[in-house]
């Protein structure tokens, strides 16, 4: 039996368009296919100038990150068998400017990302000759969970924080720094706090939760930031307290 | 050809269009009945100081159905507050013993 699936794309050119509009399209519905599937056959049968992004189709490049249906998914996640009984609605991430059709301007998120520091920083630069940093397994243990961010910034687009204010650093950003914090190789925490424990950082997030919520790859970002005002409120004290002492 | 990216505004109905966020709203509310009740037990104390008749008298306005109603509604929001506040508790605990029982070197 040949079934259709109606697709109702969020269309902007900036050369032809003033704003967005919604644009549907029917295509053929296969139990197999993602929405990535999908949006990829407009693009090669019905209309070659729908853009978005894309690279992997399997939830590693963090590319194909989308409003389905409100929710942000990675397109390449997101099965139309869960959505085949009515229109598919699909629009740019929220909370980022669009830049024509799907695609959205990420050069905020760069900048944030930037500014924890992801990275790991050393207090003294060890030869090459005196070997590698070694760790043990529980070390890893101790922040593995928060190195599986792809940057897809499907938590960016699910937290109001980020769309009510956008110099929040954002939920992906902050568990990164969270990670390099926990990494027992790490000597960047104070370097970090600047900017983590300032008001734009983690005392901005109200614990939605919707962050942790539509992560794809399991980081639990709101843990992450729960977990740091944490640390952060305890540095805080420990400096008033005990002023000269390592934190 | 020159950029000209567009911003969507955010718009005032935002949390209206997903469960997730009423939940969120609500339990934000609730911190607001929270507060009246944590106000009502300074105002009985205050009433205690004041001596026996003030104390008396405080007693017989709680128990009065407009009391009684204001204690019922705190209740309920109080307890949608605890509820839905030690649901998500766990996450800031810095230690997740849980996680432990995952091979450190398993990649998923």
């Amino acid at each position: 039996m040949n079934e259709d699936v109606t697709l109702e794309i969020l269309r902007y050119r900036p050369e032809v368009d003033s704003e967005p509009h919604f644009q549907t399209y029917t295509i053929p519905y296969r139990d197999d296919w993602v929405v990535l599937d999908g949006l990829n056959y407009i693009k090669d049968h019905v209309d070659a100038t729908l853009s978005y992004r894309w690279s992997c189709h399997m939830a590693i490049c963090g590319s194909c990150g989308m409003m389905i249906n409100g929710e942000a998914k990675l397109a390449c996640h997101a099965f139309l068998r869960d959505y085949r009984h009515g229109v598919i609605r699909i629009e740019p991430l929220d909370h980022f400017p669009i830049e024509r059709d799907l695609v959205i301007v990420m050069d905020s998120f760069m900048e944030k990302l930037s500014s924890v520091k992801p990275y790991v920083i050393t207090k003294q630069k060890k030869a090459l000759s005196d070997g590698e940093n070694l760790q043990t397994p529980l070390q890893l243990m101790a922040f593995k969970q928060y190195t599986l961010c792809i940057n897809c910034l499907l938590c960016y687009a699910a937290c109001p924080q980020c769309g009510l204010n956008e110099s929040f650093v954002g939920p992906a950003a902050l568990a990164l720094a969270h990670r390099y914090n926990l990494d027992s190789r790490d000597d960047g925490k104070e370097q970090r706090a600047d900017v983590v424990a300032s008001n734009e950082g983690i005392w901005e997030c109200t614990f939605v939760g919707a962050c942790s919520e539509v992560c794809p790859k399991h980081v639990d970002p709101a843990a992450a930031i729960q977990q740091t005002k944490i640390s952060a409120a305890l540095d805080w004290f420990k400096e008033r307290l005990l002023p000269g002492v390592h934190r | 050809m020159s950029r000209r990216p567009y911003i969507r505004e955010v718009k005032r109905g935002w949390w209206l269009g997903h469960r997730r966020y009423v939940v969120y709203m609500v339990r934000e509310l609730t911190s607001l009945f929270v507060g009246l009740y944590c106000t009502l037990l300074v105002v009985g104390l205050v009433r205690l100081a004041q001596g026996g008749v003030a104390w008396d008298g405080f007693l017989t306005a709680l128990s009065s159905p407009l009391g009684v109603l204001f204690q019922l509604i705190c209740l309920a929001f109080a307890a949608y507050h605890s509820v839905t506040w030690f649901a998500l508790t766990p996450k800031a605990m810095p230690l997740n013993f849980a996680r432990h029982r995952e091979h450190p070197m398993s990649w998923h």
